[in-house]
């Protein structure tokens, strides 16, 4: 931990939200190949 | 519960909250829901199997997140479970029960829409069986809470199966039997060796409430139905010979090991050698009789 409690507070939310961030990108492209893939089922 | 647990004033890291979800449980999980899904006749899309094995993992996660929000207090009092995130006072409770739900929800809906809504609520049965059979009801009541409680873990390969086929058959329902009988001996040869710490937190495993011999009486009688259950898919003619030579030869180590262990007097843990012999041994019999499932089905193919 740093010294200032409130930039240990900062830096853990800044790393969560990019986490955040890339799953959700991540999310993002896999619900595209799903549907691709459930329109290649169906054909 | 902890409500006495002091709450820290910082955000969760987000290593603690991977560390909710148990991941090397969840190695396990992941390995024998993907034999499931790969011993099904049925072949999906890559993708679609991906995301049925992510959802597998991430159910299974859930379930250790909120398993640990549950048992904060018992996690504290044990030295193998103290540094986990909640019992180190690293992230608040509300923090890992919001985690686990959000997780839990999300893994069964994925699920449902990349496979089918059987595997689906499969899934969603596996988390609340382990969350609320499991850890709520039976693990502090009774010294049987590992027998039943192990359903949970067996799950996964009927999973991966179901997210394939979209229907339960012979096959997954046996090697859901495996997961199930295989799960007192590889819990109670554990519990043996680390006796002390069940016992400081007051949690009812059998070598604590029935004692080490009757234990390994236990160990060594329900070794014998894993061994039954191991050699079932060859001999009902649902796996070719590939299966059937390393189920008999796994088997074969697997009991001669519970042997050792039941005929052991020792006392005390630094004496439990087939214990520990037996308790490693056990996740490689899973693995390797798993992977002959896998290779069975490929070569006969």
């Amino acid at each position: 931990m740093t010294d200032h409690p409130e930039d240990e507070i900062l830096k853990r939310q800044r790393e969560r939200a990019r986490l955040m961030a890339w799953l959700l990108g991540a999310f993002v492209v896999l619900l595209f190949l799903i549907t691709v893939a459930k329109i290649g089922l169906n054909k | 519960m902890t409500p006495s647990i002091a709450q820290p004033s910082l955000p969760a890291d987000w290593r603690d909250l991977v560390a909710l979800t148990k991941p090397r449980v969840m190695s396990l999980v992941v390995f024998t829901g993907l034999c499931g899904l790969l011993a099904a006749p049925v072949q999906l899309p890559a993708v679609l199997g991906f995301t049925a094995i992510l959802c597998i993992a991430l159910g299974a996660g859930a379930a250790g997140a909120l398993n640990q929000w549950y048992e904060a207090d018992l996690d504290a009092k044990m030295r193998r479970t103290a540094n986990r995130p909640l019992p180190a006072r690293r992230m608040e409770r509300q923090t890992a029960l919001h985690f686990g739900v959000g997780l839990g929800a999300f893994s069964v809906l994925l699920m449902g829409l990349a496979t089918n809504y059987l595997a689906a609520g499969l899934l969603a049965v596996s988390i609340l069986f382990y969350v609320l059979i499991y850890t709520v009801w039976l693990k502090r009541r009774t010294a049987q809470n590992i027998v039943i409680g192990g359903a949970a873990g067996a799950f996964p390969p009927l999973i991966g199966w179901v997210a394939a086929t979209g229907r339960v058959d012979l096959l997954p329902a046996l090697l859901f039997a495996i997961i199930f009988l295989w799960t007192p001996p590889h819990f109670w040869a554990l519990s043996l060796f680390v006796r002390s710490d069940y016992a400081n937190a007051n949690v009812p495993m059998l070598p604590v409430v029935a004692g080490i011999q009757n234990t390994r009486l236990q160990i060594l009688l329900y070794s014998v139905t894993v061994v039954i259950a191991g050699i079932a898919p060859y001999a009902l003619g649902l796996t070719g010979i590939v299966y059937g030579i390393s189920a008999a030869v796994l088997n074969t180590i697997f009991l001669v090991l519970a042997a050792a262990v039941f005929a052991n007097r020792a006392e005390d843990p630094s004496g439990m050698k087939p214990e520990r012999r037996l308790f490693a041994f056990s996740i490689l019999y899973l693995f390797a009789l798993f992977s002959a499932v896998v290779v069975d089905r490929w070569v006969t193919a």
